[in-house]
């Protein structure tokens, strides 16, 4: 029997096991959206801007590990899905959003909502394919879905024009697939994994650093039991969060421009630095000059053969999935009888003592106002580390990513390589959807909320009890930041004049708005806000105007140049 | 450095683009970049002259790698190889020019394909820099024109970049 492209588009989905795809219609995915409605085997959810519709599929995977997936029309649907796909590729999230596409003869001749999907995307997505025959649906579909999901993973468009998905044609989903241009390399070299043991065994001052890869490989049990057999300090990047428990006493907390005094020092004078599933982004180890240091032999371990050696030379590369890597790196150790130096073990965790014990997240805990990082210690304490929490970008990430203690992976989904603003809301949707009596939190500014504000239709739509945590500083905090420390006071631009009211906002949406200005109050909000398990609440606590985020380490400079708040 | 750089990718629409787009997104030099299907027609060829410090040229070959249609990448340097580029040139012909291009010419092996009442064109084969020597050793008033493939490049003996 032959179907019709769109029938085969859907069916390829249901192949997939997709559950939700996040979309907004369009005339060119009409044909698409006419077999939405005859099927029930996914859910369609209808977000109220295309950027949120990719954003929400791309927090699904970020919570679930499934591949998310997200449907646009062409012309404004596509463009307005950038963003999101941009987002999901700066850290590598694994998505296929599939996209109209004017019809094939009109294509080229200036269309109505005709835009070169294929070009405007390529720089940003992993891979992308426009679709050119009904009969290319079925094995375009599942090489989309196969090439997001393996080696390094990332966002597939897959452009599909509008008379492709009237034709008729047979529909066979293929079983597996064989590209001989894209074989990602799973195992690690064992002659590299046995000089990188060799070379933490030896260590006098080892220091693990891991990143999004372990979140995204799934190696967070992997990464415990070697970091546990080893007792070597650890550090989580701010995409690495929750790939080892944060409240374990081996962890340092997070490294980087605004990372613990402990992580940055010890990432600095380590004397075997292993990197996992991590790749020395500017926002972590900032200036490689000041980084370098002649002592430090580095082992890093990667599925992406381009993330070795492109800011930092290494000295044993690894390729490989980072799960598998750990998981030869554990049974070689299994059968190793030596442990690492215990005397110059001990010296070193002395010394990162001595760093830990400046207390570097310390703040004025007897504050009148609102402080915005007391705000996230009660969010982890009323929710028992156990929320997932959503974030924007701005100062609140930063405190959030400092304050929550995350101790399991895909619990913290924020946009960490583009810092995308707007995020926030959109990813608390997508998480919810994933795990529907999960509580779920958005921590965000008053700047960035308002970028996708209108998805608080969609949460009523659907039900979904996120807990919006607004840290109301009246500012573009983070920028103000920046130009308070390197532009002498000048705030260019980097207030927020004439906000909403956001608790008759929310209310005005059917949820639950809540004004909270004191700091005796924040503890039973949050408790009462959690409590409302049925509801969307709105939570407006107004912080501090003129806090700020430490430690820091200005932009260029070495992380042994970290500045601390006591230090001002 | 400068480098060749050989690829064979799936002969695909846009792949050129994700080639050229890949260099032009991180900033890499590119000199000259050619392509064209093989014996093989679901492959292409392209070779590329590009130009950077061992770092560099190390990151675009993982770059290039990285492209999903790109099925094998060779850095030429890395052993022997030949290099060629084809080019052709419309000289003036005319009073002392007329003997003097065709002297040119033969010094340079090269082939006068096309004849007329003041030009002469010169087909001429060879490395990018033969290709310079000729043009640095022609008077610059008899230039007239200029067209050159960009170079391609192929190992020695057998290597061989191939399925
Ligand atoms: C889409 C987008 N535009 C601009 C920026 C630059 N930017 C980074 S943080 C920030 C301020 C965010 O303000 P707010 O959401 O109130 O958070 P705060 O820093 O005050 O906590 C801006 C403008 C960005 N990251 N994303
Ligand atoms: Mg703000």
């Amino acid at each position: 029997m032959e179907l019709s492209g769109a029938e085969i588009v859907i069916r390829c989905l249901q192949e997939e096991n997709v559950k939700y795809v996040f979309g907004y219609p369009g005339g060119a995915v009409l044909n698409i959206y006419d077999e939405i409605f005859k099927q029930d085997k996914f859910k369609h959810i209808l977000v109220r801007h295309e950027q949120a519709a990719v954003h929400a599929a791309d927090a699904y995977s970020r919570a679930t590990g499934e591949v998310g997936v997200a449907l646009v029309t062409s012309g404004p649907g596509a463009t307005n899905a950038i963003t999101g796909i941009a987002t999901a590729h700066m850290d590598s999230i694994p998505m296929v959003v599939i996209s109209g596409q004017a019809p094939t003869p009109a294509i080229g001749l200036d269309a109505f909502q005709e835009v070169d999907m294929i070009g405007i995307s390529r720089p940003c997505v992993k891979h992308n394919f426009l679709v050119k025959d009904v009969k290319d649906i079925a094995p375009t579909i599942k090489k989309a879905f196969f090439i997001a999901a393996t080696g390094r993973p990332g966002p597939v468009v897959v452009d599909i024009p509008k008379d492709i998905t009237a034709h008729l044609g047979a529909f066979d989903y293929p079983k597996s697939v064989e590209m001989r241009s894209y074989t990602p390399i799973l195992k690690g070299h064992s002659g590299q994994i046995k000089k990188a043991i060799k070379l933490m065994l030896d260590a006098k001052r080892p220091m693990l650093y891991t990143g999004g890869g372990v979140v995204l490989g799934d190696a967070s049990q992997e990464l415990i039991k070697l970091a546990r057999r080893l007792g070597f300090p650890i550090t989580n990047t701010l995409m690495g969060l929750g790939g080892y428990p944060a409240t374990d006493k081996q962890f340092v907390g997070m490294p980087g421009m605004h990372g613990t005094l402990e992580a940055n020092m010890a990432m600095q004078e380590c004397d075997v630095l292993v990197a996992i599933g991590s790749r020395f982004d500017d926002r972590v180890i900032g200036n490689p000059q000041h980084f370098y240091n002649k002592n430090r032999t580095i082992i890093h371990v990667d599925v992406d053969p381009s993330s070795i050696s492109k800011r930092v030379k290494v000295d044993v590369p690894i390729v490989g999935h980072v799960q598998s890597v750990l998981a030869e790196m554990n049974e070689l150790l299994d059968a190793e009888t030596r442990t690492p130096d215990p005397v110059a073990l001990k010296a070193w965790w002395t010394q990162i003592e001595e760093w830990r014990s400046r207390n570097c997240l310390n703040y004025n805990r007897n504050s009148d106002i609102i402080k915005p990082q007391y705000v996230i210690e009660k969010l982890w304490e009323v929710t028992k580390g156990e929320a997932y929490v959503t974030s924007d970008v701005g100062q609140h990430q930063m405190w959030a990513a400092q304050y929550y203690k995350f101790d399991k992976p895909r619990r913290w989904i924020n946009s960490g390589g583009l810092g995308t603003m707007g995020v926030g809301l959109p990813y608390a949707m997508g998480v919810q959807f994933a795990d529907p009596s999960a509580k779920v939190a958005c921590v965000t500014g008053e700047g960035s909320i308002q970028m996708n504000i209108q998805e608080l239709s969609t949460c009523k739509q659907f039900h979904l009890p996120i807990k919006v945590i607004l840290l109301n500083n009246r500012y573009l905090g983070m920028v103000r930041q920046w130009q308070q420390f390197f532009y002498e006071n000048r705030y260019s631009e980097s207030y927020m004049d004439s906000l909403p009211d956001f608790v008759k906002l929310a209310e005005s949406y059917g949820h639950v708005g809540m004004n909270i200005e004191k700091p005796a109050d924040v503890e039973g909000a949050l408790t009462e806000a959690f409590n409302l398990t049925d509801r969307f609440v709105f939570m407006n606590f107004i912080t501090d105007q003129n806090e700020n985020v430490f430690p820091m380490v200005p932009n260029g400079k070495g992380l042994s140049e970290i500045i601390l708040a006591e230090d001002l | 450095m400068k480098h060749i750089i050989s690829i064979l990718m799936e002969n695909e629409a846009g792949a050129l683009s994700r080639v050229a787009g890949l260099f032009s997104a991180r900033a890499y030099n590119i000199e000259s970049l050619t392509v064209a299907p093989t014996e093989d027609a679901t492959l292409s060829r392209m070779t590329i002259v590009t130009s950077g410090s061992d770092e560099v040229i190390e990151q675009i070959i993982k770059q290039l790698n990285k492209l999903i249609d790109v099925v094998k990448v060779l850095d030429l340097n890395d052993g022997r190889f030949i290099e060629r580029e084809l080019m052709l040139v419309k000289v003036k012909a005319t009073g002392p020019f007329r003997d003097e291009m065709k002297r040119m010419c033969d010094i340079f092996r090269g082939r006068i394909i096309d004849v007329a009442d003041g030009s002469y064109t010169i087909e001429l084969t060879g490395s990018g820099s033969k290709l310079d020597a000729f043009l640095e050793a022609l008077d610059k008033a008899a230039i007239l024109e200029t067209v050159r493939t960009g170079a391609s490049g192929i190992g020695r003996g057998d290597r061989i970049l191939k399925l």
